[in-house]
């Protein structure tokens, strides 16, 4: 933020850009989190919670509501009562939006929302940007104005705000999600001046005097007939006539203000140019650099950046084109499916019409208009595809609709472009950095940027990458800089620098494939100078001499280990960059670096700052030039990213798009509506465990905990036959199996090397102790890489072990652990305490499992491409799984128990009829069959195989009809799953109406206690006391007991679980859930990264967490009414122990006390209390129970009336 | 009745105070402690470990996952002001110095000389009169000698002494193979007082999980036998004041302290389980017992029973150890 009166060079991302004009020109600030707008609240909290003020020296109000519609409910109800209000959001956010918008523009509402412009769900989420949110707004009334660039983003969130203020017509500023909004970039901030004199008194006053207040009452919002509502609603349009007009002004006033001169359409390019296209968004600043390109090799081409969208401004939009226009491309970054065409090329084709119709058409002869899609969900879109646009207007006969930045081969619109195109300015240096999420690279190279952009005239931008899985995450950062703005909205191709941080990212992917001929290659690697060209693949050695790359190396992780650093390399390789580049001086560089790492940690701590500065120091001395050799030495080549042995589709598609090559997919690649097989993390080897664990068969008991408590189901137990033992791989291990109930079979306990994240939760579940080496557990960490031939080959052995007898297996923790996980190798965080749980759930049901998923961790980690967890078994059964939205997950799985309802009941009505041709008795036996065991369900398979059989040789249409429903008569299980955002926030009015309906449906719960996957918002389940963003000082509230909630609908199976502390508690619960005749919710308690703690300890702070009373156990079973019991059931202890030692092992409670000693100390008092007050509350519940002749008399009352 | 004494230079009004302990994490508490008639406050301690390790991985523990996922740049917010452990500490000594009239004496506990003995300054800066270092180490590797321990807490003390100019107080352990060697070499390189002893934390093991479980007991009475020993020995030797700690929980007990040599004495489990007012019956009771004996001020039972002055030396030294075998025999 800047002071008052100076404007100040600075380096920060499009969201920061938006959220810095937007906070200090509002009052209120209303959100909900949703990526990619979640840093745009955030940092109006952070501002908040530090008492900045807006530029009328109030600090902001900033609150988090429990939906976008709530946020939306908020900021009309805090506008309408007189506060400049601002909110954020995004994609389904936004949407959820609209019904507000529509009134808050009915009502002619001074009001400017920014909005980091993002895909909508459809045949698939994706988080990433394009249009088709903003696009669906553009019926509600509000203004549209588009920026392209960090600068505009800052720029016209205030433009924004003046305009709104001047014309009464609600401003919805956008921005493209990622490629804007998380861009990195040098701007010139605005001072607090500068926005003053854009938001005069008056018009503050103006806002105020519209408000409501009993001092001077109004009505609104009332109802009307069909007398008065069409006229009342035309009666606004001067103001949507007159907003063009007062935006014009108001960016014209901003032009004299900062020199930053904008149009409501701005052209740039030849004075009689031929081809001009139309677009807005960041994709213009790239057409707008390539039309500079062009013009150079002296085409006459140009491009018209749309800035106000709506209300769209003919006459200026005419007035902007050169007359000499004879083709123009419209780019829309939306898709509107059935339309004649997108949007903005719709609006094009009408002011064309209507300018010639009028007679201001200026044009020599009525240019072609010709559409094109481009740029969805962030697809890239590069000069390349700009050319091929130009190229196709001047084509004879242009395709009228088009796409382009991908190939469709199926219906052909797409244009071809020369992918090889480079049109980037020799003197913008370009960087790309490999990393791990963990190792600080992007970090760093954050801030690098500031160091570039502030300290040097250079402009400087920014770009990452980031991975789709939560585990072993890999990082590109994308660098440019140059002596002028940066306008290149696309990623960097030909680098004169590639960094890669980790190793192991050599193996997977093509990294010097971004180097340019001549570039500097930058590697950490464990290897010496002298030994490291021997390591790398023959692939990589040829592009090292074929590119003549300079190649530098360094061991890194062991400077990063002699400072005392642990796995931070990213101080030591941005070390590295200054010196090898030339950005600055070496001396200058390191004396910028400290500085940074002193301002960043030195309020924090020296000892911080110390480490860091020894670790920059120790750097240039372990930095090597490597001596390439004249020629490739290397015999192997790269791993495939798939197995060869996966099925074609995967090789096809998946595989490409999991060797990042998924833009090269064509359309025909594609399934039409988004259906995508399961089962295929198996097929991708991520081999990320720097350390895996390591079975000693002597001293193992057996009790399967470390195969319940894996979150990737890589260690798996199985009993079999010992002849099955002739075919085993040499180091294959194997015991007698303990057991009561059979005998004389083996026992293996076998670790998936390649799949394991090296998490090391299994190891601390471990109850063994080698008695005279008890640091000797019956499972142990070693390192992966000399293991992993053998144990890959041991693993494929053991799956080909025969599977369990389902029927057989007594479902207790040890038994459920022999049945076979249908969720596997999810990218989830390493020690994801979520996932442990929705692998129980596949476990024990999942083979006639119906998933409906709320989106958040568990749908990303459940159904990111490109591999996804959920598989089946042998026989082709297993979870079928899907997410619809994040609101509507208690509702949509509903849906599913309804349909199969209706579908089983219909089957069974058919049976019924046809009882006497499939037979008298197995028509009874499958209408009356009692589904309640694993036992009984492979029975009535059986008895619907047997009838198919008798169907086939029917002719009836009956028949026909039961033929495809008959699987409906198998009882299907329902589980709705999703973590806390969903439950106690935005889908807890859903959730609530399920409970209350009494179906069969299950609703899984992993609680995390916070927003886990848009990182770490408070939700109405953070417990007092816990940071959490929105809650930056401590969460004042307490946490929401929803188990209670639920508990009193007195109808629905509650439990409360935590796998760590009682495993047999958890497998219980989720047995009688899935057997309670009704509706059923297990609130599981779930060890996040959120909660700032090694998740090794998770199981150890899950006990804690019970002991102390912190998560009491319970399970609410309706049924025990019946035997006169209490329904609720405390199944841990009163608390024991100081809660303060639960809470202190982690972060999110440990930074009150760093932040407000007294408040922290307040709070610890409260949370102790609420401990308390809740297990003598559960307690109480649990010894009233209603006594059998009362239940009985209760009974006989119903009867009576 | 004079109870007055003068530790590590300051005059106080009597010689009881809380030793280092967690009763000075709560300022309700502080005060209670003063009402009770403390002389001074001893704080517990700023580790080492704390300002070092803990920041670290608080740190860690933050950033460790922020920058590696789109939709979650970071998990935690970042308020304008955050402060770690030893800032914390810092701010508790202010607190404290600013809610009592008598005198705060701060700790300090680490073994090796590094960058956390800047710390010290600032907790002079902070507030403190007085320093304790507690030199906290046990010598686990067989390569290191006696000398090389002496050594480093010779060194640990000479860096913080550079860094402040406040009284520094040494608490030493038992586990010295010259006490009164090290105390005098101590006391040449500046030390102010000499705290006698730190109580080690003594791991208990749990035989049937096979664990070490860390665990600290109270202390009782018959700890204090040592410690009269040492004083004993020491007083009137080092130049330094002497404190007692360990085994006080009585106004016998403090009177034995004072007769064998101490200058204060430092209360802490005693307190722990009867409170802060149990100081104020120590107090009384050591008053009514000096009344009794006609004594008129401390000055004059200080050190009344010390190796120097006691009518029977042998019986601090070897001669005890064997009349007590002797005698147990019997």
């Amino acid at each position: 933020m800047s002071d008052s009166t100076q404007r100040r060079i600075v380096t920060v991302d499009g969201n920061e850009a938006a959220a810095s004009a937007a906070y200090r020109a509002n009052e209120v600030v209303a959100i909900y989190p949703i990526t990619p707008s979640s840093p745009m609240g955030e940092f109006s909290d952070e501002w908040s919670a530090q008492g900045k003020p807006n530029v009328w020296g109030g600090v902001p109000l900033v609150v988090e509501m429990q939906s976008e519609g709530g946020a939306a409910g908020a900021v009309h109800g805090s506008l309408q009562a007189g506060a400049l209000t601002t909110t954020f959001t995004a994609s389904q956010g936004l949407l959820l939006m609209i019904p507000n918008m529509y009134k808050i523009a009915g009502e002619l509402t001074a009001f400017a929302m920014h909005v980091s412009a993002r895909t909508l769900a459809t045949h698939g989420l994706s988080i990433f940007g394009d249009h088709s949110d903003v696009m669906a707004c553009r019926q509600t009334g509000f203004a549209l104005l588009a920026s392209n660039s960090v600068q505009e983003v800052h720029d016209f969130a205030l433009i924004a705000q003046a305009a709104t203020l001047r014309s009464r017509v609600p401003f919805l500023h956008f921005f493209d999600g990622f490629r804007t909004s998380h861009e990195v970039a040098k701007i010139e901030q605005l001072s607090d001046d500068d926005l003053r004199a854009m938001l005069p008194a008056d018009l503050i006053e103006a806002h105020r005097s519209r408000a409501m207040t009993p001092d001077r009452p109004v009505l609104r919002g009332t109802a009307q007939n069909p007398d008065a509502f069409f006229q009342a609603r035309e009666a606004a349009n001067e103001f949507y006539t007159a907003c063009p007009g007062v935006v014009a002004e108001t960016m014209d006033r901003f032009g004299e203000l900062t020199g930053r001169h904008y149009h409501l359409f701005d052209y740039v390019g030849h004075p009689d140019a031929e081809r001009v296209v139309v677009l807005m968004g960041s994709g213009a600043e790239t057409v707008h650099e390539t039309v500079e390109w062009l013009l150079a090799r002296g085409e006459k081409v140009g491009v018209l950046k749309v800035r106000l969208y709506r209300p769209f401004s003919v006459g200026d939009f005419v007035a902007a084109l050169p007359a000499s226009v004879t083709a123009i491309a419209v780019l829309d970054r939306t898709k509107e499916p059935g339309a004649p065409g997108e949007p903005l090329y719709m609006d094009v084709i009408a002011a064309l019409r209507e300018a010639q119709d009028k007679g201001f058409a200026r044009f020599t002869t009525p240019p072609t208009v010709i559409g094109g899609r481009y740029g969805l969900a962030s697809k890239e879109f590069t000069p390349a595809m700009v050319c091929a646009v130009f190229g196709e207007m001047a084509a004879a006969s242009p395709k009228p609709r088009f796409t382009v930045g991908i190939t469709d081969d199926v219906t052909g619109l797409s244009l071809p472009f020369d992918r090889d195109l480079d049109t980037e300015p020799d003197d913008v240096s370009r960087a790309v950095f490999f990393g791990l999420g963990a190792d600080g690279t992007v970090g760093a190279n954050k801030n690098s940027i500031k160091i570039i952009g502030e300290e040097t005239p250079n402009f400087a931008q920014g770009y990452f990458v980031y991975d789709s899985k939560k585990s072993g995450a890999m990082t590109i950062s994308h660098l440019r800089f140059g002596p002028r703005p940066i306008q290149s909205a696309y990623l960097v191709k030909r680098a004169s620098f590639v960094a890669c941080h980790q190793f192991v990212l050599m193996e997977k992917y093509d990294v010097l494939g971004y180097a340019a001929p001549g570039a500097v290659f930058l590697l950490n690697a464990p290897y010496g100078p002298e030994e490291v060209w021997d390591h790398l693949a023959r692939e990589v050695q040829e592009q090292i001499l074929e590119k003549r790359l300079t190649f530098y190396t360094i061991d890194a992780v062991e400077v990063a280990r002699k400072t005392g650093m642990g796995g931070r390399i990213n101080a030591i390789m941005q070390t590295c960059f200054f010196a090898i580049s030339g950005v600055l001086s070496r001396d200058e560089a390191i004396e910028k670096i400290k500085e940074s790492i002193e301002k960043t940690y030195g309020r924090k701590g020296d000892e911080v700052v110390r480490r860091n500065w020894q670790a920059v120091d120790e750097t240039l001395a372990n930095l090597h030039q490597v001596k390439v050799p004249e020629s490739v030495t290397a015999a192997k080549s790269l791993p495939p990213t798939i197995s060869a042995a996966a099925p074609e589709f995967v090789q096809r598609v998946i595989g490409v798009m999991a060797a990042n090559n998924g833009d090269l997919l064509p359309v025909s690649a594609f399934p039409v509506d988004g259906t995508w097989p399961v089962g295929t993390t198996q097929w991708e080897k991520r081999n990320i465990a720097l350390e895996i664990p390591v079975w000693d068969a002597e001293i193992c008991i057996q009790c399967n905990k470390c195969v319940l408590v894996c979150p990737h189901a890589t260690i798996r137990a199985k009993y079999y036959d010992p002849e099955l033992l002739k075919d085993a791989p040499p180091t294959f291990q194997s015991t007698s199996f303990r057991s009561q109930e059979v005998k004389g079979f083996k026992y293996t306990l076998q670790v998936a090397p390649e799949d394991c994240t090296g998490c090391s939760v299994c190891v601390m579940v471990c109850p063994v102790k080698d008695k005279t080496n008890p640091k000797h557990k019956a499972i142990n960490m070693a390192p992966q890489i000399p293991l992993r031939e053998s144990e890959r080959e041991n693993w494929a052995f053991f799956l080909s072990l025969p599977e369990p007898d389902r029927t057989r297996i007594k479902l207790d923790v040890k038994g459920s652990q022999f049945l076979t996980p249908l969720f596997e190798y999810s990218g989830a965080c390493a020690g994801c305490g979520e996932t442990p749980y929705v692998k129980l759930l596949t476990q024990l049901f999942g083979d006639r499992l119906l998933i409906s998923n709320a989106t958040g961790c568990s749908s990303i980690y459940g159904g990111n491409l490109p591999t996804t967890p959920y598989t089946t078994n042998r026989d082709g059964r297993g979870p079928t799984w899907s997410n619809s939205l994040f609101e509507d997950n208690a509702e949509f799985g509903f849906g599913f128990r309804l349909a199969l309802d209706s579908l089983s009941e219909q089957a069974e009505d058919l049976v019924r009829t046809l009882a006497q041709q499939v037979g008298p008795d197995l028509a009874d036996a499958i209408l009356k069959s009692d589904q309640s065991s694993e036992e009984a369900i492979a029975a009535q398979r059986g008895r619907v195989a047997l009838m198919r059989g008798k169907l086939a040789g029917l002719s009836t249409p009956a028949a026909r009809r039961l033929e495809v429903i008959a699987d409906y008569l198998v009882r299907k299980s329902v589980w709705v799953v999703g973590g806390d955002g969903w439950a106690y926030d935005i889908g807890y009015g859903g959730l609530d109406h399920v409970l209350s309906m009494g179906r069969k449906v299950n609703i899984l719960v992993l609680d995390t206690e916070v927003y886990s996957n848009t990182g770490g918002q408070q939700s109405k389940a953070t417990p007092r006391g816990a940071v959490a963003k929105f809650a930056s000082a401590g969460k004042s509230m307490a946490k929401k007991d929803l188990a209670m909630m639920a508990m009193t609908y007195g109808s629905v199976y509650v439990a409360r679980v935590a796998f760590g502390a009682k495993d047999t508690h958890t497998v219980t619960a989720f047995l009688e859930a899935e057997s309670y005749p009704g509706t059923s919710l297990i609130i599981a308690y779930s060890p996040c990264i959120a909660h700032g703690y090694d998740l090794a300890m998770g199981l150890e702070q899950q006990k804690l967490a019970v002991e102390t009373g912190y998560w009491p156990l319970i399970r609410y079973d309706p049924r025990r009414l019946e035997e006169g019991k209490s329904p609720l059931q405390l199944d841990s202890g009163p608390p024991k122990g100081d809660l303060a030692k639960f809470l202190y092992n982690e972060a999110r409670f440990r930074m009150v006390e760093g932040i407000d000693h007294a408040r922290a100390r307040d709070l610890l008092v409260a949370a102790r209390r609420d401990v308390q007050m809740r297990y003598r509350l559960y307690e109480l519940l649990a010894k009233s129970a209603l006594s059998t002749e009362a239940t009985a008399a209760a009974a006989g009352g119903d009867a009576a009336e | 009745m004079d109870l007055s004494t003068t530790y590590l230079g300051l005059n106080l009004q009597n010689p009881l105070m809380p030793g280092a302990s967690p009763m000075a994490h709560d300022l309700d508490t502080v005060k209670r402690l003063e009402d009770a008639g403390a002389a001074a406050i001893v704080m517990h301690s700023l580790f080492e470990e704390q300002i070092s390790q803990e920041q670290f991985a608080s740190i860690h523990h933050i950033e460790a996952h922020a920058e590696s996922f789109a939709e979650a740049l970071s998990y935690f917010p970042r308020p304008g002001e955050f402060v770690l452990g030893p800032e914390q500490y810092l701010e508790q000594v202010a607190r404290i110095k600013a809610a009592v009239s008598v005198p705060v004496i701060a700790s300090l506990n680490g073994a090796t000389v590094g960058g956390w003995v800047e710390y010290a300054r600032r907790i002079q800066q902070a507030g403190a009169d007085a320093l304790e270092l507690n030199v906290y180490f046990l010598a686990t590797d067989p390569q290191e000698t006696g000398g090389a321990v002496e050594r480093r807490t010779l060194d640990v003390l000479r860096s913080v002494k550079q860094a402040v100019t406040i009284p520094v107080a040494v608490k030493l352990s038992p586990f010295y193979s010259s006490v009164a060697n090290l105390a005098a070499e101590l006391t040449e390189a500046g030390a102010d007082g000499l705290v006698l002893f730190n109580r080690f934390y003594q791991p208990e093991i749990d035989i049937e999980d096979l664990e070490v479980v860390p665990r600290l007991e109270l202390s009782t009475s018959s700890e204090l036998l040592l410690r009269l020993r040492w004083l004993a020995v020491l007083f009137g030797r080092a130049r330094a004041s002497l404190a007692v700690t360990g085994g006080v929980h009585s106004a016998t007990d403090a009177i034995k302290a004072i007769m064998a040599g101490a200058d204060a004495v430092q209360m802490v489990s005693a307190l722990l389980v009867r409170g802060p007012q149990h100081l104020r019956t120590v107090r009384a009771e050591i008053e009514s017992w000096m009344e009794a004996h006609e004594y008129e001020s401390l000055h004059q039972m200080r050190g009344s029973m010390s190796l120097t002055r006691c009518p029977d030396p042998k019986a601090f030294e070897r001669g005890n150890y064997v009349r007590v075998l002797q005698g147990w025999r019997a």
